[in-house]
């Protein structure tokens, strides 16, 4: 067979103004996902939903959530200042002992940097979508919530065998000798969300707005928008475990943040809005 | 009712209670200092469970296997390895491999019992453990298939033995082949355990499911060598023609696996040195903390020295045997040790190079830990004493020895069975006649 040979200099010149929006946004996601993958090396990637769907950076942005409402954090890193006033509120909210935690921040510290010379981290149970610890639980004590895929404990079935410990990549679970059971954070499910508020003891506390908590399945929601946007990069730890976590993170400096916001200035011009 | 009593006891060669007033007091006082270690571990033992482990015990939320875990890998690897090496023998008919079934599969059950002492003080519900695993199994979770298919493998070797001591030679075979697949499913589960945790680079992998089988077969081997030379320390009368044989059959098995477990711990630490989740445990065992651990007792004590001096031993050199075994019992020991905690070192952050993870965790045994890992290990050697002398050495039938019509062959140590009207020289040329 042979291919008809094709005079790319007598071609005439169609311009960028045929190629249509739908067109030039996978474009861009396939850069972003190749950005991904050279930027990221070891932290950045993005993952969120079971199976092959990705909330960004794998080429598509996921049209369904698995779950509904799709609870989800965005931690935006540059805003954290390291106050701990959500590990207190945490601790007080669901009578963390002292020899435990559900949630800390780590501190990452840099040389020879311009601007920033430490970091804050925040970490918590990513509620992954494969998660580890449910798997390895040999009495289904830890669970997947069928409804908002939060991952909870039903501590009267824990043995005690922290094998959930060990599996957990996120170092997000420890024992609690007055539950006798391994205890974790339920983005407060059972003292908070489950009697009507919107917002965890740790986003609530937090006065930067580093933590930013939602429901991804909710486009007018802001984690919907902090995670669906091509601009800033967002990532989350230790993807090669491939666990698909809900515990997104960013830089979010107040700017780029106010753009994502504001609708999204850099949005693309399309006939309809001209 | 003692008639019976009597007649079974008389079966099962069980000496009973009056072979251990009978023993020696140099032996009664060594069952003595067992027996008292293990109520001094039990006490202690449950002293934690009361007090709540997390005062007690050294582990910690990062670290949260330790001693008891290894300990009860320990004893779980030698059992299933007792019952493995066994199986050649008295499943698989290899004839040089019978005799030692028998103690085989008491140590077996021993071990296996030992072990679920150990992990009965580090679960800390183990009440619950008996009502969820059956009314809420998790059936794509190790730890259930570890923990059910060992409950069904101790049911297996404890058929398996009364059969084998009822002298009912089909069933024993027939318990002792379900009760060798379901020990290596639970075992390799054991090791899946740990091989499945994709956010531990030093365990994930297939790598320690397979090494856990192999690893298995040489402490298996060690054991049975350890615990037949030093039942032939307590009483010689153990050792006959076929009981050497089958100590020389061990030994050169033995042999076999001390060098494929080389192979596995040198491509093991060749890989781990070029992978970036593995290289600081293993730089940890090559120069680091854990070096005296990985180059003394792993690599010295657990496989250098036994392989040499069972090499050194031909198989009939019972003492060098007993030595060898016995050292290579405590490598092996650490060599448990050595897979469970350093798999933890490295905290799940250090990657992110954040100031909380910058340092390797450490952790070391609490004399609680150390005490609950007592109450197993000397319940099994009060075991093994006990049953030396209760069960008259494990020692077998004449019949089970040499069937009739047969012989043992001067020349092979096989057993021969002579046609009508030959004698035993002709049949031996009939087996050995050169084609």
């Amino acid at each position: 067979m042979k291919f008809p040979k094709i005079d790319f200099d007598k071609m005439k010149n169609e311009g960028t103004s045929s190629v249509t929006p739908k067109e030039r946004r996978q474009f861009l996601k396939l850069g972003l996902a190749i950005a991904g993958v050279y930027a990221g090396g070891k932290v950045l990637s993005l993952t969120s939903i079971v199976g092959t769907a990705h909330a960004s950076g794998g080429g598509t942005l996921v049209e369904k959530y698995p779950y509904n409402p799709h609870y989800s954090m965005v931690i935006r890193q540059s805003l954290c200042i390291d106050c701990e006033k959500c590990v207190d509120k945490c601790n007080e909210t669901n009578d963390v002992p002292e020899y435990g935690y559900r949630t800390r921040i780590l501190t990452k510290k840099y040389t020879g940097s311009l601007d920033r010379q430490v970091e804050f981290i925040p970490v918590l149970c990513n509620h992954c979508n494969s998660a580890p610890c449910v798997r390895a639980c040999p009495t289904k004590a830890t669970y997947k919530d069928p409804v908002t895929g939060i991952v909870r404990m039903e501590s009267k079935k824990c043995i005690g065998c922290k094998t959930c410990m060990l599996a957990c990549p996120y170092d997000a679970r420890y024992f609690s000798a007055s539950r006798r059971a391994v205890d974790k954070c339920d983005f407060c499910w059972e003292k908070r969300l489950s009697k009507g508020e919107t917002q965890t003891g740790c986003s609530s506390a937090c006065p930067t707005g580093a933590r930013t908590f939602g429901n991804l399945t909710d486009p007018e929601n802001i984690v919907y928008k902090l995670v669906h946007q091509l601009e800033e990069t967002i990532w989350v730890l230790r993807p090669a475990d491939d666990t698909k976590p809900n515990i997104f993170y960013m830089k979010g400096n107040m700017r780029s943040v106010d753009n994502i916001l504001n609708e999204q200035k850099f949005k693309l011009r399309t006939p309809a809005n001209t | 009712m003692s008639r019976t009593m009597v007649d079974i006891s008389k079966k099962w060669g069980f000496h009973g209670v009056e072979a251990l007033k009978n023993a020696s007091p140099m032996y009664k006082f060594t069952m003595g200092i067992f027996a008292l270690l293990a109520l001094a571990g039990v006490t202690v033992g449950l002293h934690g469970m009361i007090k709540g482990y997390h005062h007690v015990y050294g582990v910690t939320r990062e670290i949260s296997w330790g001693l008891l875990i290894s300990t009860y890998i320990f004893c779980v690897v030698t059992s299933t390895g007792l019952c493995i090496i066994s199986s050649i023998g008295h499943v698989f008919g290899g004839e040089a491999f019978m005799p030692i079934a028998k103690r085989a599969v008491f140590m077996s059950i021993v071990f296996m019992f030992g072990g679920f002492c150990i992990i009965f003080f580090d679960i800390e519900n183990p009440f619950r453990m008996a009502i969820w695993n059956v009314l809420s199994p998790n059936f794509v979770s190790n730890m259930w298939w570890m923990g059910t298919l060992y409950g069904l493998y101790l049911v297996f070797m404890v058929i398996e033995y009364f059969f084998l001591l009822e002298q009912n030679h089909t069933l024993s075979r027939l318990m002792g082949f379900f009760g060798l697949l379901v020990g290596i499913a639970a075992h390799s589960n054991l090791g899946a355990v740990f091989g499945m945790l994709h956010g531990r680079p030093f365990w994930y992998g297939p790598y320690l499911p397979i090494y856990f089988i192999f690893s298995a077969a040489m402490s298996g081997g060690c054991a049975i060598l350890f615990f037949t030379t030093l039942g032939w320390k307590i009483n010689p009368e153990i050792m006959n023609q076929r009981m050497e044989r089958a100590v020389k059959a061990v030994t050169q098995i033995t042999i076999f696996l001390i060098s494929v477990i080389i192979f596995f711990t040198i491509w093991k630490i060749i890989t781990g040195m070029v992978s970036e989740g593995k290289e600081l445990v293993i730089m940890s065992f090559l120069t680091g903390s854990y070096a005296i651990n990985f180059w003394v007792f792993e690599i010295f004590l657990g496989m250098f020295l036994p392989l040499y001096l069972l090499i050194r031993s031909r198989g009939n050199n019972f003492n060098l045997i007993m030595w060898a075994t016995g050292l290579m019992m405590v490598g092996i020991f650490f060599m448990r040790y050595d897979i469970v905690i350093p798999g933890q070192m490295e905290s799940v952050y250090h990657s992110l190079g954040v100031e909380e993870a910058a340092q390797m965790l450490t952790y070391t045994p609490s004399f609680h830990e150390i005490m609950a890992s007592l109450f197993g290990i000397a319940f099994i050697a009060f075991a093994y004493f006990a049953g030396e002398k209760m069960l008259n050495g494990h020692q077998l039938e004449k019949h089970e020895i040499v069937p009739e019509g047969g012989y043992i062959c001067p020349g092979c140590g096989a057993i021969h069975f002579m046609e009508e009207g030959e004698t035993e020289e002709e049949a031996m040329k009939r087996h050995h006649r050169i084609w």
